[in-house]
């Protein structure tokens, strides 16, 4: 079963249609028991740090996510999904559920032409192969909606980066997690096209 | 670097495609959901619908419409029209629309920016306006009027002026809605847009005169706008909307090209 973890962050109903799209059949659930036996979740969410994680903790489902990422199963973090994924974010200041070393970032811009947020579609650079990358062309186009992005410590968890004045992460990974700022499900056939390849990912990143 | 976004905007009436000329006479010109369909597939960058009936019998209508709309298309997606309330907004997010456009209710009532915002997050509201060259008086020292109720009542406003209130108010994007250019097909109103796009930090949808690709072209460039509405020229068939970003991207202009 694939779980969409919900907890009180942004309209999930999205994510779930476009698994749909690609033939992944998806459960929106909050329950922590449902997430521990879950064989494969999606961490979405939009919203601020410091609400979802308390949201996260008052749930349980911090602890579920916990027992599901130190077991293999393999979890897509989604915008405030990746986010969180990371220790600490300079949104609210808030410590996070820390399963990818590294912080949070707001973005500040000298160019008084961009704007925060970062809104709309952008190319992304792959820096680093990895299965849910796979196939994706220069000059593919993601949508981003954030005001915040992720800064991984270990430059071997960053997998694809994109630029807004500076260059920022836009997905990270280790092990059996992987995240993208962008949201695939509103990226279009490309968006598609990841969501597809995470339904048949085994979690691993092969070399 | 961020796309400047090509967004079609549908009118829906009763369920049914519509369009209007100067926000007067509206036909019918097909199915809505066939026709977001067919842009998606063509590379449209967003979608907006807009319901011009907005009577309670029009609104399941519409959500049952959204909710279709949701269902086959995977980029953006907004809905306007009639929303009076969080609870329209609501309504219409778990319908499956991603962002709310405010328009009428919000001159009248400005804290429904703010509810909606704090309800849904501010980067989902849209705050749509209708805006009519007129003279340059005290009330109105730009010569843009705000003017609601599909621009039959005019509200002694200044656009520029509510452009920055609803930015503060927390709007995530304004939509820029010349009634002077709608359904002319001759082009957008340049300065106004300009002079929003000048006097706020969020991001600017040009709306109301497209006719060629050229005309977005001008908007997205001395226009200073983020993104152009596009409606008759992809409608009837004149254009699709891969020729209108292919234009675009041949004219200089950086646009999504893969889809």
């Amino acid at each position: 079963m694939t779980v969409i973890v919900d907890y009180d962050a942004g309209n999930l109903r999205s994510v779930q249609r476009a698994c749909t799209e690609v033939g992944l059949a998806a459960t929106i659930s909050d329950d922590p028991q449902a997430i521990r036996h879950a064989d494969r979740i999606i961490f979405p969410g939009v919203g601020a740090a410091g609400s979802a994680m308390q949201s996260i903790r008052k749930s349980g489902v911090d602890v579920a996510l916990e027992h599901a990422f130190r077991s293999g199963v393999p979890i897509l973090g989604i915008c405030l999904g990746l986010q969180i994924s990371l220790e600490f974010s300079e949104e609210n200041d808030q410590t996070t559920l820390g399963f990818l070393p590294g912080k949070v970032c707001r973005f500040q811009l000298r160019n008084r032409d961009l704007k925060i947020p970062h809104m709309g579609w952008n190319e992304i650079e792959v820096q680093r192969r990895h299965p849910l990358l796979e196939g994706i062309n220069d000059g593919d186009e993601f949508y981003f909606v954030h005001s915040f992005f992720p800064e991984p410590e270990n430059p071997t968890t960053i997998f694809a980066s994109a630029q807004h004045e500076r260059e920022f992460c836009c997905a990270a990974g280790l092990d059996n997690f992987f995240g993208t700022q962008f949201h695939p499900e509103k990226s279009g056939r490309v968006g598609l096209e990841l969501l597809d390849r995470f339904r048949n990912w085994d979690g691993r990143i092969a070399e | 670097m961020l796309s400047k976004r090509v967004i079609a905007c549908l009118d829906v009436r009763d369920g049914k495609l519509a369009k209007s000329i100067r926000f007067v006479d509206t036909k019918d010109i097909g199915d809505p959901i066939e026709k977001a369909r067919e842009y998606y597939l063509d590379g449209l960058d967003e979608l907006v619908f807009y319901d011009i009936t907005a009577s309670s019998e029009a609104r399941s209508i519409m959500l049952n419409v959204v909710e279709s709309v949701a269902e086959q298309i995977f980029i953006p997606f907004s809905v306007g029209g009639g929303i009076r309330s969080v609870r329209d907004a609501t309504d219409l997010r778990m319908a499956g629309a991603e962002k709310i456009n405010v328009n009428s209710a919000a001159v009248l009532r400005p804290e429904l920016i703010s509810e909606c915002a704090a309800a849904i997050g501010s980067q989902n509201v849209v705050l749509s306006m209708d805006v009519r060259r007129v003279g340059k008086t005290a009330a109105v020292p730009s010569g843009y009027e705000i003017v609601i109720n599909g621009g039959r009542r005019p509200m002694g406003k200044d656009a520029l002026a509510w452009a920055k209130q609803g930015e503060t108010l927390g709007a995530g994007e304004l939509v820029v809605n010349s009634i002077d250019a709608d359904g002319t097909r001759d082009g957008y109103e340049i300065v106004l847009t300009r002079s929003v796009a000048e006097r706020v930090r969020i991001p600017v949808i040009a709306s109301g005169g497209a006719g060629t690709p050229g005309h977005l072209h001008e908007v997205l460039t001395t226009g200073k706008a983020d993104a152009a509405l596009i409606a008759s020229m992809v409608h009837y068939g004149e254009y699709t909307v891969s020729e209108v970003k292919t234009s675009l991207h041949e004219l200089g202009v950086k646009v999504r090209m893969s889809w």
